[in-house]
């Protein structure tokens, strides 16, 4: 120990400076690439605004950032024509977190049950194909006539929409698990049922889980395209009001509180997801 | 019944074949007409040369593949699905990922309805054991490749296998460490009387370990020789090299299985060209 220490010293201040100037540039970085950001958005809506109020652009039909604000701002103060905001975002939320969590269930238990079983696989393979070869953006309006205009018929847009991407990629997932482990779990002595749950399924959540972020935004536009469509509550609704009475200001607000709905449940599943991803090494996670 | 099991093999190849369907659709034999018998608490060692079929062979014994042709006998029944008796350490790496290196540890016990709090102190004793109880919370991708093979040597021994396959086990230590590991494996061989069969590229540590080594020819692998290693035991590692015995064998072994290696050398070179 004394003989290590006067020639670790030397070596070690030098480290200990680089690390402290390399930490420094990556958070200088940090803010470089904030600060720019906030640049680019601020001069976007700038632009806008300008263009609107000089008369470059048609205010009546691109709106402009100020009207859009002080629509959103109405709305949060005074409520919307069919009620307050937070009902809309509610119902919006709503219907679209329902038809989530079906078309999710449902997708990873048939995904699975198809990656797992053979014989399921290629009798119902070829109808999932058919199925998966409509655009299923259409079958909203027959959902509205089967269901009408109550969030049923829009929890139906959103499950059709979410469960085939994950079910792809639970089949998929299923389907890939590595031959080794599973030789492996199976001389340690998992039966079929232990095979499932403790190494198919853990060795696909990585599939699955990237078809989930991807689905909720299938079922905001499901719950979405449902609403504008026909309904008595929602977002989608709120579009369809605004459109009707030439309000391009609320059709933009609308969307903007979309996209901020959007962004929030986003940051939620990454969130969810760095907690279930411990095992796996940090750099590949943290790409988006 | 306990007869039966004194008398019989632990493990009996007759006239084992396995062929393999490529995906151009022709057919690949990778064992070929195999006689091998393993008596109870025998350690032998498998060298041969690479792809000549030495996994295949364990994997024909585990049960996790059946022969094309010939019988597979554990204990004197046939194998049928996995037995086990059956422990197996596989060449590549197999511990889960997702669960922590006590959790792997655990999952044999756990897999075979063992409580938990027993799993876990079974678990941790072995993981003590192959020196890795400092490490237990870890994930697998934390660990060096020489960890992670300690953590699969712990999984396999948790289990008390009375049969012991293991697939190139220490082919991603250290020198040092496989040393170690190998007079570890002596020691712990020796307490259980089970019976293993240790497939490897190392001659050195075919011949310090196995009561018998067994030379398999060029792919499709059959047996070609097997040398009985009369060196006393206990043996350690570093002590038996020396031997002139030692020696002796090594030279013969070698001859016989440099042989081999040169034809799949060519074959290869053939296949190239
Ligand atoms: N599942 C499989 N399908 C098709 N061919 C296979 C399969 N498994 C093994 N083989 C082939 O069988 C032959 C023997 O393979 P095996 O893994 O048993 O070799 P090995 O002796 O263990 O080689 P190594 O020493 O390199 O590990 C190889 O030619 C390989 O390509
Ligand atoms: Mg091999």
């Amino acid at each position: 120990m004394p003989l290590e220490t006067p020639v670790a010293a030397p070596a070690a201040a030098p480290v200990v400076t680089r690390t402290a100037a390399r930490e420094r540039a990556a958070r200088n970085r940090k803010f470089t690439v904030y600060g720019a950001r906030a640049g680019v958005l601020v001069a976007f809506l700038g632009l806008w605004e300008l263009s609107a109020r000089s008369g470059v652009i048609d205010p009546f039909n691109f709106s402009q950032p100020s009207r859009i604000w002080a629509q959103i701002w109405q709305w949060i103060t005074h409520g919307t024509a069919q009620g307050s905001l937070g009902e809309q975002i509610g119902y919006t939320l709503y219907e679209a977190l329902t038809g989530w969590v079906i078309g999710v269930t449902c997708g990873v238990l048939l995904g699975i049950a198809l990656g797992r079983i053979r014989f399921l696989a290629d009798v119902f393979g070829p109808y999932i194909k058919v199925l998966n070869a409509i655009p299923r953006i259409v079958l909203a309006p027959i959902f509205l006539i089967w269901f009408g205009l109550g969030p049923a018929s829009k929890v139906a847009s959103a499950v059709v929409l979410v469960f085939f991407p994950v079910f792809f990629n639970a089949f998929q997932g299923a389907r890939e698990v590595d031959r080794n482990l599973i030789a492996n779990a199976r001389i340690l002595g998992a039966d079929n049922r232990k095979l499932t749950l403790q190494v198919v399924i853990p060795a696909a959540t990585t599939w699955i889980f990237t078809s989930l972020h991807v689905s909720f935004g299938f079922a905001l536009i499901g719950a979405i395209v449902g609403e504008y469509i026909g309904a008595t509550k929602g977002l989608g609704l709120l579009v369809a009001a605004a459109q009707g009475t030439f309000n391009a200001a609320g059709v933009y607000a609308a969307m903007t509180i979309l996209a901020v709905v959007a962004l929030f449940t986003e940051g939620l599943l990454t969130f969810a997801e760095k907690r279930l991803f411990r095992w796996k090494p940090a750099d590949s996670g943290d790409g988006r | 019944m306990s007869g039966l099991t004194t008398t019989a093999p632990a493990i009996e190849l007759t006239g084992a074949t396995k062929r393999f369907r490529t995906p151009s659709g022709t057919l690949h034999t990778a064992v070929r007409d195999l006689d091998l018998t393993v008596a109870p608490g025998e350690f032998v060692a498998v060298v041969g040369p690479t792809g000549c079929g030495k996994s295949t062979t364990l994997t024909l014994v585990s049960g996790l593949e059946e022969p094309t042709e010939g019988e597979v006998k554990v204990h004197g029944e046939h194998v049928e699905g996995i037995n086990s008796q059956v422990g197996f350490v596989f060449q590549q790496d197999a511990v889960f990922p997702w669960r922590t290196v006590l959790s792997n540890v655990m999952a044999g016990p756990r897999f075979r309805g063992v409580p938990v709090a027993e799993a876990r102190e079974r678990a941790r004793d072995w993981l003590s054991r192959v020196g890795l109880a400092a490490f237990e919370d870890r994930y697998p991708h934390q660990l060096s490749g020489g960890m992670r093979k300690r953590v699969a040597l712990a999984q396999t021994f948790v289990n008390d296998p009375k049969i012991l396959l293991m697939d190139e086990p220490f082919s991603a230590l250290d020198v040092q460490t496989r040393a170690l590991m190998s007079d570890q494996l002596l020691e712990l061989w020796a307490g259980t009387g089970s019976s293993v069969v240790f497939v490897t590229h190392d001659l050195d540590e075919a011949i310090a370990l196995a009561d018998r080594v067994v030379v398999m020819t060029a792919g499709p692998a059959t047996v070609k020789q097997i040398f009985t290693v009369d060196l006393p035991r206990p043996r350690t590692v570093e002590a038996v090299r020396l031997e002139p015995r030692f020696v002796e064998l090594y030279r013969e072994i070698w001859a016989s299985l440099g042989e081999e290696v040169r034809i799949t050398r060519e074959r290869g070179a053939g296949n190239a060209a």
